[in-house]
């Protein structure tokens, strides 16, 4: 029960895009058709989902305060937090680029849909923000970790279709021209916003 | 000179990272409920834009081009750990505001984006000065918005009253709404729509 509870709240209420504005700069660049958007909605859910638990063991078994205390005792005392920003990245970067190859060798339609969406998604900062976020959380276990990093990626995604879906119809109606394409876009998002604040009431 | 000087004025204006080339927008929105923490973050961004686009710059001819991205982010996430660490020891409290968000300057698309699109292919003066002046553009849009968020917000301008009291003997109340988060992407749509109706040649065609 409590996983899904975590898994709902990941997605709605603390909702990516729309509670900590994470991945706005991909979310704004990819989101003019359905289809790129619904591309890239997978990419993220995918690297989300694998880098979020991977940076958790990172986090618990080599940078934490005592975290090295399982080589033996003298090292109890060392705290490598300082390194969490290079070492969280580094894993984003090189998983994004080993998927990349995965992808490519085994799935050949799949690396066609995703392909130029991956590479951006190593800059894509609602990535690294589940990382930092889940170390604040301090969760207690991986399973937790991976359930809040599939989550937050559903989030971006149902995000991201729906502002896309959003732009096709809007490309035919008759916006003031200064406001055309970017102005527009930010203010349906903030309406859009408004409406996810309605989950905010929820205790989970 | 004048050439130069343009990599300095235009960010501000014609060529702003957030309202025209579209970067960097999260941190932008996120952190703009105080001028306080909007200022401390614009600070931190000045000094890691220069400081990596002038390293890029120093290095440009020795990155071998297919990992390029991933030396980029060792290069960013270095300077990003020390201003939090500067800022942890010497502003704990603005630190603890902008929690994750200093990390977040990392995958700040605009110190990518600048580093990609211009440290790479110029000398080191001239990539310095794009740091800059792209990072100030960056923080004049985030105070802009701080500002107005903060003045209708809560009243207050950097923590200070600045709304006398008689107004609110009358009747004023101040707009909660401002401080929630969806007030400043609407905030930032507004100063998207003032900044192309002065400047027409920025109007999108699509």
């Amino acid at each position: 029960m409590e996983y899904a509870n975590l898994f709902i709240k990941s997605i709605f209420i603390e909702n990516m895009v729309f509670a900590y504005f994470l991945g706005m700069c991909s979310y704004l660049a990819v989101s003019k058709t359905v289809k790129t958007s619904i591309g890239m909605g997978f990419a993220v859910i995918f690297v989300l989902t694998i880098t979020v638990p991977l940076n958790f063991l990172i986090d618990k078994y080599l940078l934490q305060l005592g975290a090295l205390s399982w080589i033996g005792p003298e090292y109890a005392e060392l705290d490598l937090g300082f390194l969490s920003f290079i070492m969280f990245i580094a894993v984003i970067a090189s998983m994004v680029q080993l998927v990349e190859m995965i992808v490519e060798k085994f799935s050949p339609s799949l690396y066609g849909a995703l392909g130029i969406f991956l590479p951006l998604i190593a800059v894509n900062c609602a990535i690294l923000g589940g990382s930092l976020f889940m170390q604040i959380k301090d969760f207690s276990g991986i399973t937790e970790s991976a359930i809040y990093g599939f989550g937050s990626g559903i989030g971006w995604l149902l995000a991201i279709l729906a502002i896309a879906s959003i732009r096709e119809k809007i490309a035919y109606s008759n916006v003031p021209a200064p406001l055309k394409g970017l102005g527009i876009t930010f203010i349906i998002t903030g309406l859009m916003a408004i409406g996810f604040m309605s989950f905010m009431g929820i205790k989970l | 000179m004048s050439k130069n000087k343009v990599l300095l004025t235009d960010p501000l204006d014609d060529n702003n990272p957030i309202t025209v080339q579209v970067l960097g927008i999260c941190s932008a929105l996120a952190i703009t409920v105080q001028l306080k923490a909007a200022i401390v973050m614009s600070l931190s961004v000045v000094a890691v834009m220069a400081a990596s686009n002038v390293i890029v710059s120093i290095l440009r001819n020795l990155i071998p081009n297919r990992i390029r991205i991933i030396v980029q982010l060792v290069v960013v996430a270095s300077m990003v750990v020390l201003v939090d660490e500067v800022l942890r020891a010497y502003a704990y409290d603005v630190s603890k505001e902008l929690s994750i968000f200093i990390g977040l300057i990392i995958t700040n698309c605009i110190v990518m984006g600048r580093l990609e699109a211009f440290a790479l292919g110029n000398g080191v003066w001239r990539s310095f000065l794009d740091g800059v002046g792209n990072a100030f553009g960056y923080g004049a849009i985030l105070i802009l918005v701080a500002f107005f968020r903060e003045l209708l917000g809560s009243g207050n301008l950097l923590g200070v009253q600045v709304i006398p009291d008689s107004f609110y003997e009358m009747g004023y109340e101040n707009n909660g709404m401002m401080l929630l988060s969806p007030m400043a992407l609407i905030t930032v749509g507004l100063i998207i729509w003032v900044q192309r109706s002065r400047n027409r040649k920025l109007i999108e065609k699509a």
